[in-house]
């Protein structure tokens, strides 16, 4: 194995596309070392991208933030400005492990890694949060639900990765959440998660909402008939309840050690629901 | 698997050693330069007794890349006390009984000193939620708890 | 040593709160624990596991391996000496595998290498051949008949005739007429309760480090609760004297039964000898997880009766415990615990030890108690909410007390459980008002605690210090207490005792630190050894003041002139008399041997309020207390820490810890991140009230109290959560989807 901090973007990717075994991007490292440990996956080649120009950096553009992909999520959550406008998003990247991987850990790593339960995800998803993706070719803005293929598989191609991730503008009256479900209070991986981002008018009627879950399929799910279910709506009760079954509805996971279908079905409603009453909130209505 | 070289800096000396690829922070701190402060519970990030700053900020040293080390700054329970005597926080685990074993009271520490910079005045529950990645099998937290909050209003009153 | 009650003793120091002696290693990082150590020319060893739940080991290639350059040793179950000893052959058979891998994990060969990273590598070119069996985790499964075989020709004759070749082991104890008893009931309940196993969960791995010489003498340095024991199994298995094995105890960084028996240092020790080259050995977590002792996992029936007014008239309990692959007595425990703290005129319990495809059991903190009692105490609640009746008065009642033949044979003598119940009822946490959804659990623990080998070693220093020698690990601040100890007996200041844990060549025999022992043992000894030295410096002063003997006597940390014969003389001082010890006969030290009974049994009871998330079926602990008899609180920090910390693994051990199976028989989540004890967050604080009443059996009157506290979580919150959700839970842990899955069926 070697191990390779390029400078810049080009050598980067240089160095990702000419090898011809086993590369890593190497961003917190927080998945990256553990898999090692594992004997998971026995590189040939890690990339540590930290020292490529502006990729620790956050900067305001075009009304919403472009997060740097070696942004740490202690980073994020010590930036007011981008809290203030996409307060879910940054709760979700500040749900991940502990204080010592919010240390290293990456939304964009945490993307990357592809794991259904990944907890930024569903929340980024629901954003409508564009990745910025660099490589031999020139770059590239990719939507971040088209990144994850299913577990531990992306859609980047040989030598590209991402080099920051985009939270856009967003009107007034707009507010998001993300909550997920562990058994205990920190340090456990998803069991079920949903991400609700929604804009409110004057009246404080939903006229657009994006609703995703986690840890209920091979991949994120954009769920449009949840949101459908409560656009048009001030979020009452019957609106609720349409939420959680349409997230239910759109269910397919798997029985393993950490929760039964039953329960990730389930709870996914509960969690949508509880997520669209704070988005709904955040956003200035009263539910 | 060839060896690289590092030059870094820990509790403000300078250090140079050779390591591989794959190895740790941890495993160079610990077989390297014979900093054995820092545990290894875990070798995955769960566990927290590995703790240290890497400039600056908290991190599990099991999850860093030795190599990573480069140019940077490391802090480690080894740097805590001064020549004018144990730190605070160190001062109160002793007098509160943190410490049972006491394998997890180095990680704890490391991170708890991080908070108290950060946050002089922490609530009990955000002394929890900050420690919440530090393990600890013995005590049940309560006098951990209770130890940190002494430290800070010593150190709030100093 | 009987309880000195005639002195009524006014203690100066005991029961005082000073800091440990070794404090301020333990919070600079200068404590070394098992991995901290290194030897010049060390070898780095990695052992190989099996992937199997159970498999034959048709053959192992380990040319490849030993080909590598780097590589210096490899080892397979064959170059491990087979004990005839039952007990030892299965620790040897446990350490490295012979003709079939037991478990998942199991260990089949060993690499000692010049670098951890060509060790990793020479495993990956061991060859082995598995022919793979069928396999058997669940307890219940492996008694059927039918049942995958794990390990033939195993039953003890107590095993009836019938059963399944898995049950090795069969156990009664009881008294009075049950059908009788059942009879005179008005309400019996009946119910059936599963619990997983759970791990100790140590933070530290098992760590060592082995050097043997040509001319076989061998040095161990390991984290163990005994070196001792160490000494005498790994002698066994290298086929060693025990003179020629010297292991010294590092520090240890928590062990909780889990490391009261051997893994790796054998492995170490063999490697080291074919290798002539130090050898060290770290388990990593997965091996931890693997491979080192779990408790049983359980499947218990009880049926209690009980009147209208609360008093049980009959209890039954029958118990099935699996201690994993190898033949297992924990259930003994259970079945003798599991209605310990009632006065009952009719109770049977019967257990059964049941092999599966798991590792081998190792004692944890009350083995085998907290399941059985957490059967009973669920169902003893469960008759208090059909009977409306209060669970502490309905305890109170029925509470067993001096004199009480206990369910399982002794009669008890002073015991404290009384009290405890009392102390609960009258302290405010049972009084605050609970919000709507919020429930209280209530359960009673028991532990038997015990005695056993001790050792010690009391040297009067010249210059007027005092050292301690004892041979057991200070898992949790036992140095302090027992420098106490001595320092209150001998009449002078705390910190002019320094107590060291002895190596094995050091000292005479000591047991592990298992059994709560501890501070009542070694303090014990400790005691005893200042009184010899005591005896000792009044001889020095007799012999200055030209006296008999006789005429001295110790008091205040001075020898007096004593009787009215004895003449007038100054006080003489320890350190009066040690300064001059060297023209008054030589150095002076006081010693004890003794294998130590009366430990006392320990009682107590928890109060836990919880709440649990209707939607999710998510429990939340909102505040928790625990009370519980010590005896005498030495260092009442410590006694309050084993309270908290037991309380806080019960409360793990409730709520999400669990060895979860996969269909193949792997353990599905050998980690921290799955295997899910409590974190700092998941906690309110642990309020911990302290009874004192003395036992006995001890001249402090000093209890165990390590053990007890893990005991009534599982049933306090498992009531608790049984209220809070009206439905009787019945299977441990009470996780999420288990909870939620009963809330929709009911
Ligand atoms: C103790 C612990 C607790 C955890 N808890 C959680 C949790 O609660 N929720 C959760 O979601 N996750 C959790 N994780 C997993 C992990 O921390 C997250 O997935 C994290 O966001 C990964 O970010 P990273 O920067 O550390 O990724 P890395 O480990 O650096 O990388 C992860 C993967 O993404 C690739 N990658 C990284 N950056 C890029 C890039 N810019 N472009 C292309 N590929 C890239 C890497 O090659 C690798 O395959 C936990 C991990 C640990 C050790
Ligand atoms: S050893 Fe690093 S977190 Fe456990
Ligand atoms: S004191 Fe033992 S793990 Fe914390």
């Amino acid at each position: 194995m070697r191990y390779e901090k390029p400078q810049t973007v080009a050598d980067a990717a240089r160095l990702l596309t000419a090898e011809k075994g086993i590369t890593r991007v190497l961003g917190g490292g927080t998945d990256v070392l553990v898999q090692l440990k594992a004997g998971m996956v026995e590189p040939d080649l890690i990339v540590d991208i930290k020292a490529l120009p502006g990729i620790r950096a956050i900067v305001a553009e075009a009304g919403g933030f472009r997060i740097g992909a070696a942004v740490s999520n202690a980073q994020l959550g010590e930036d007011a400005a981008v809290r203030a406008l996409w307060p879910g998003v940054v709760e979700a990247a500040g749900l991940i492990g502990s204080t010592q991987v919010q240390g290293r850990a990456t939304m964009a790593g945490n993307l990357c890694n592809a794991s259904p339960a990944g907890d930024a995800v569903p929340a980024l998803v629901a954003a409508g949060a564009v990745a910025r993706v660099a490589g031999p070719g020139v770059a590239r803005d990719v939507p971040v639900e088209a990144i994850p293929a299913g577990p531990g598989k992306t859609t980047l191609k040989r030598g590209e990765f991402i080099t920051s991730i985009f939270l856009p503008a967003r009107p007034a009256k707009s507010g998001d959440a993300y909550l997920r479900f562990i058994p205990r209070t920190e340090m456990d991986i998803a069991v079920a998660s949903a991400a609700v981002s929604l804009t409110l008018n004057d009246q404080g009627v939903i006229t657009a909402a994006r609703v995703a879950l986690g840890a209920v399929a091979p991949t994120v799910r954009l769920v449009d008939d949840a949101a459908t279910a409560i656009i048009g709506t001030k979020l009452h009760d019957d609106a609720q309840a349409a939420l959680a079954a349409a997230c239910s509805a759109a269910c397919a996971p798997i029985d393993d050690k950490r929760g039964t279908i039953e329960f990730r079905t389930e709870v996914a409603g509960v969690l949508a629901k509880r997520a669209a009453r704070i988005a709904y909130t955040r956003a200035g209505g009263q539910a | 698997m060839s060896s690289i070289s590092v030059s870094t800096t820990v509790n403000g000396d300078p250090v140079d050693f050779v390591c591989t690829p794959d190895e740790s922070l941890l495993d160079a701190l610990r077989n390297r330069m014979g900093l054995t402060g820092a545990k290894e519970g875990c070798g995955t990030g769960d566990c927290g007794a590995c703790s240290v700053l890497l400039n600056g900020r908290l991190v599990c040293s099991c999850l860093v890349l030795a190599a990573e080390a480069e140019g940077a700054e490391i802090a480690t329970v080894e740097g805590m006390a001064g020549p004018e005597g144990l730190h605070p926080l160190q001062r109160a685990f002793i007098d509160h009984a943190a410490l049972q074993c006491g394998v997890c009271t180095p990680g704890i520490l490391v991170a708890a000193k991080a908070l108290l910079e950060k946050n002089p005045d922490p609530s009990d529950e955000e002394v929890r939620y900050w420690l919440a990645g530090n393990l600890c099998r013995c005590t049940g937290y309560d006098k951990i708890v209770r130890a940190v909050q002494a430290a800070a209003a010593e150190m709030r009153s100093a | 040593m009987a309880f000195d009650s005639h002195e009524k003793r006014q203690f100066k120091q005991v029961g005082t709160r000073p800091p440990r002696p070794d404090g301020v290693d333990k919070v600079t990082g200068r404590a070394q624990y098992g991995a901290d150590v290194t030897a010049p020319g060390m070898l780095t060893a990695r052992i190989l596991r099996s992937p199997h739940a159970h498999a034959r080991i048709v053959s192992i290639d380990t040319s490849e391996a030993e080909a590598m350059a780097g590589v210096k040793g490899v080892v397979t179950g064959r170059d491990f000496a087979l004990p005839e000893d039952a007990g030892l052959a299965d620790i040897a058979v446990n350490v490295m595998a012979r003709d079939k891998a037991l478990y998942d994990g199991h260990a089949v060969a060993a690499v000692a290498a010049v670098s951890p990273a060509i060790a990793k590598a020479a495993l990956k070119a061991i060859k082995v051949q598995y022919e793979v069996l069928p396999h058997v985790t669940d307890v219940d499964a492996a008694m059927q008949p039918g049942a995958p075989v794990v390990l033939e020709g195993r039953a003890l004759e107590s095993v009836p005739a019938g059963m399944s070749v898995n049950v090795t082991h069969a156990s009664e104890f009881g008294h009075g007429d049950l059908a009788a008893g059942f009879a005179k009931a008005d309400r019996i309940v009946e119910r059936s309760f599963k619990t997983a196993a759970t791990h100790q969960g140590y933070i530290e791995p098992h760590a060592c480090l082995a050097s043997v010489t040509v001319d076989g003498k061998a040095d161990l340095w390991c984290c163990t609760q005994g070196q001792f024991m160490v000494r005498t199994v790994c002698a066994a298995l290298m086929g060693m004297e025990a003179s020629q094995l010297r292991v010294t105890a590092s520090e240890i960084g928590g062990g909780f039964g889990g490391k009261t028996t051997v893994f790796i240092e054998p492995v170490a020790l063999v490697l080291a000898r074919k290798t002539g080259r130090p050898v060290k050995i770290t388990m990593t977590r997965d091996e931890v997880f693997r491979a080192t002792g779990p408790t049983v996992s359980t499947s218990i029936d009880v049926k209690i009766g009980m009147t209208k007014d609360g008093r049980i008239t009959a209890g039954e309990a029958r118990l099935r415990y699996s201690g994993g692959a190898f033949p297992c007595g924990t259930v003994d425990m259970g079945a003798m615990a599991a209605f310990a703290a009632y006065d009952l005129e009719a109770v049977r319990t019967q257990g059964w030890n049941v092999l599966t495809n798991r590792p081998k059991e190792a004692a944890y903190r009350a083995p085998g108690a907290p399941q059985a009692i957490y059967a009973v105490e669920s169902v003893v609640d469960e008759l208090c909410q059909i009977l409306k009746l209060d669970p502490l008065d309905v305890r109170i009642r029925n509470a067993a007390k001096k004199g009480t033949k206990s369910s399982y044979g002794p009669v008890f003598d002073d015991i404290g459980l009384l009290a405890t119940l009392e102390a609960a009822k009258a302290h405010p946490h049972y009084k605050a008002p609970l919000k709507p959804g919020q429930a209280r659990g209530v359960s009673c623990g028991f532990w038997f605690n015990f005695g056993g080998n001790t050792c010690v070693s009391l040297n009067v220093n010249t210059d007027g210090t005092v050292g301690v020698t004892e041979g057991n690990p200070d898992i949790g601040g036992s140095r302090a207490s027992i420098s106490l100890m001595a320092a209150e007996e001998l009449g002078i200041p705390y910190d002019k005792v320094r107590t060291i844990v002895a190596d094995t060549a050091s000292l005479g025999y000591n047991d592990v630190t298992d059994g709560s022992r501890v501070t009542f043992s070694v303090g014990l000894a400790t005691i005893a050894a200042a009184r010899d030295a005591k005896v000792k410096m009044c001889a020095r002063a007799a012999k200055i003041w030209g006296i008999d003997d006789e005429a001295v006597e110790w008091k205040d940390g001075a020898a007096w002139p004593a009787g009215p014969n004895a003449g007038q003389f100054p006080p003489m001082s320890l350190a009066e008399i040690a300064a001059v010890s060297f023209q008054t006969g030589g150095p002076i030290a006081g010693h004890h041997e003794v294998n130590a009974d009366g430990a006392g049994v320990s009682f107590g009871v928890h109060l836990c309020d919880l709440e649990v998330d209707p939607e999710t079926g998510k429990t939340t602990i909102l505040r928790y207390s625990v009370f519980q008899d010590a005896g005498k609180a030495v260092h009442p920090d410590y006694v309050e820490g084993q309270m908290q910390g037991g309380a806080v693994q019960g409360i793990g051990w409730a709520l999400n810890e669990e060895y979860i199976y996969g269909r193949d028989g792997r353990l599905q989540n050998p980690g921290f991140l799955d295997y899910r004890v409590p974190v700092a967050s998941d906690l309110p604080m642990i309020e911990a009230v302290i009874l004192e009443i003395p036992n006995p059996g001890h001249p402090y009157g000093v209890r165990g109290v390590g053990e007890t506290p893990i005991v009534p979580p599982l049933a306090a919150i498992s009531n608790g959560v049984s209220r809070a959700v009206g439905v009787r839970m019945q299977e441990l842990p009470l996780s999420p989807p288990r909870v939620l899955k009963a809330i929709k069926a009911a």
